[in-house]
């Protein structure tokens, strides 16, 4: 693990992408979308029916999470990553499309690290669970599609140094497969 | 025979369902604490750094320490000689659930039917489990549970002559599986014995006790001491990025089994392992 330090401003630059290797720390600024379970199984619906998809997958940075209801005053309720193992069935065919930087937390699918590679993409980990802390890196939030599924809806987030850290690189380095070969 | 009336009941379970939800119980907090000394993984120490300071300001904010907070399990202890008026108690924890997610600006995360997927918009139903002791004494605990870890939970229906190995590779398998998802560092929740049921009540039953009291049951409390050390050697560490903070605790709860049988249930919880209780 090198460890560096990198801070990164979204649409991200694939030059940029490329340099980032497993265990680097990220702080991303700029606008990244939520997507989670049941918003994943619509994404790849309209994909199959050729439909418009809601925004522009080049260079932008998808975060697996729902967030709590905001209070009044506050852009967002508490967001932190869920458990990205459940969009694997659905990742490879959005990276291939262009969704290829990705936040969420724990194991990824060898299908979703080959779709990585494939495609120069990038799959960091954000600290599960410190979601009280991350709300604060979040500017402003709005929905943008899928409202009827409430916290699972599409929002576009503009956040502020989000800490995030390089799980699985552009050459498919994975961190989770790294620590067991301790 | 004492009378309390259900909607104390309600009252009660709204102001739970915030308290779990936005405060980490001490035991945890120390422990995370401890753990952040003694943590050799510079990368490990500064994500339990993280989970504190989280930890932090969720209570001073009073937001909640995730954003999956969770369903809403709760545990009644209610006396044979209590009666409650005024409405039905299911109904009235209920509403105490519905009321402490909208005004704890809580995330509602329940789907009406497991396959038709529709969120009921209010976290309700609460999953409730009853024990009727002696005494005329209502206690309640809301433990809110959240799907990364409850996922990474599995069930087994070991023989007999599998004992106390088969228990101890069980637990690490799970553990293993488990790897980054469940949000380390965790607690382990382990039910042995009684039916299949049973020993998955347990097992989240055994997730609320103090981080740091061992079984009351000397030959678990070395089991469970045992089973620590070997999780920790795992080397999962906190968020799963490594280290030996793999799991603050491990508690074991037993019940007597059938002759033929050895169930065991590992419930795993998130680093917050949330909790709060009340009596009325």
């Amino acid at each position: 693990m090198s460890e560096k330090r990198i801070e990164l401003t979204t649409p991200l630059d694939g030059n940029s992408v490329k340099r980032l290797k497993t265990g680097d720390m990220v702080y991303i600024s700029g606008t990244i979308y939520t997507a989670r379970d049941a918003a994943h199984k619509k994404l790849a619906e309209l994909i199959e029916a050729g439909d418009k998809i809601p925004f522009d997958f080049n260079g932008s940075v998808v975060f697996y999470a729902g967030p709590c209801p905001a209070k009044p005053g506050r852009p967002i309720g508490s967001v932190g990553p869920t458990t990205s193992g459940r969009m694997d069935l659905y990742s490879p065919k959005l990276i291939d499309k262009g969704l290829k930087y990705m936040i969420g937390k724990g194991l990824r699918s060898s299908e979703v690290v080959d779709a990585i590679v494939k495609n120069s993409g990038v799959y960091f980990a954000a600290i599960g669970g410190a979601a009280a802390l991350m709300a604060k890196c979040v500017e402003s939030a709005e929905i943008i599609a899928f409202d009827e599924l409430g916290t699972e809806a599409v929002r576009r987030l503009v956040v502020k140094n989000m800490p995030v850290i390089v799980a699985i690189d552009s050459e498919g380095n994975d961190i989770y497969k790294q620590r067991k070969n301790l | 025979m004492r009378t309390i009336n259900a909607f104390s009941i309600t009252e009660l379970t709204e102001k739970l369902c915030i308290e779990a939800n936005c405060v980490i119980t001490e035991d945890i907090r120390t422990c995370l604490g401890s753990c952040m000394k003694s943590e050799t993984s510079p990368l490990g120490r500064e994500i339990l750094g993280t989970l504190v300071e989280n930890a932090e300001i969720a209570k001073n904010e009073m937001s909640p320490i995730c954003q999956d907070t969770g369903m809403t399990v709760v545990f009644v202890t209610m006396g044979q000689d209590l009666q409650i008026e005024g409405g039905f108690i299911e109904d009235a924890i209920n509403e105490g659930v519905r009321r402490g997610y909208e005004r704890g600006f809580l995330r509602k995360s329940v789907v009406r039917d497991p396959l038709e997927r529709v969120n009921t918009k209010d976290n309700t139903p609460a999953v409730i489990h009853y024990e009727i002791v002696p005494g005329d004494e209502f206690h309640i605990i809301v433990a809110p549970k959240g799907f990364g870890s409850e996922n990474m939970s599995q069930v087994k229906m070991l023989k007999p002559s599998q004992g106390i190995s088969g228990v101890r590779d069980f637990v690490i398998k799970t553990v293993e599986e488990a790897g980054p998802n469940p949000c380390p560092p965790i607690i382990v929740g382990v039910g042995i014995g009684g039916t299949m049921e049973k020993s998955a009540i347990l097992s989240k039953k055994a997730l609320l006790r103090q981080v740091g009291t061992p079984s009351e049951k000397p030959h678990l409390a070395a089991l469970e001491a045992e089973l620590l050390s070997a999780v920790n050697s795992l080397g999962i560490g906190p968020a799963g990025l490594g280290g030996e903070t793999t799991a603050l605790s491990v508690h074991i709860l037993s019940y007597p089994t059938h002759i033929a049988g050895l169930p065991v249930s590992v419930n795993i919880g998130c680093h917050a392992t949330r909790h709060a209780e009340g009596s009325l």
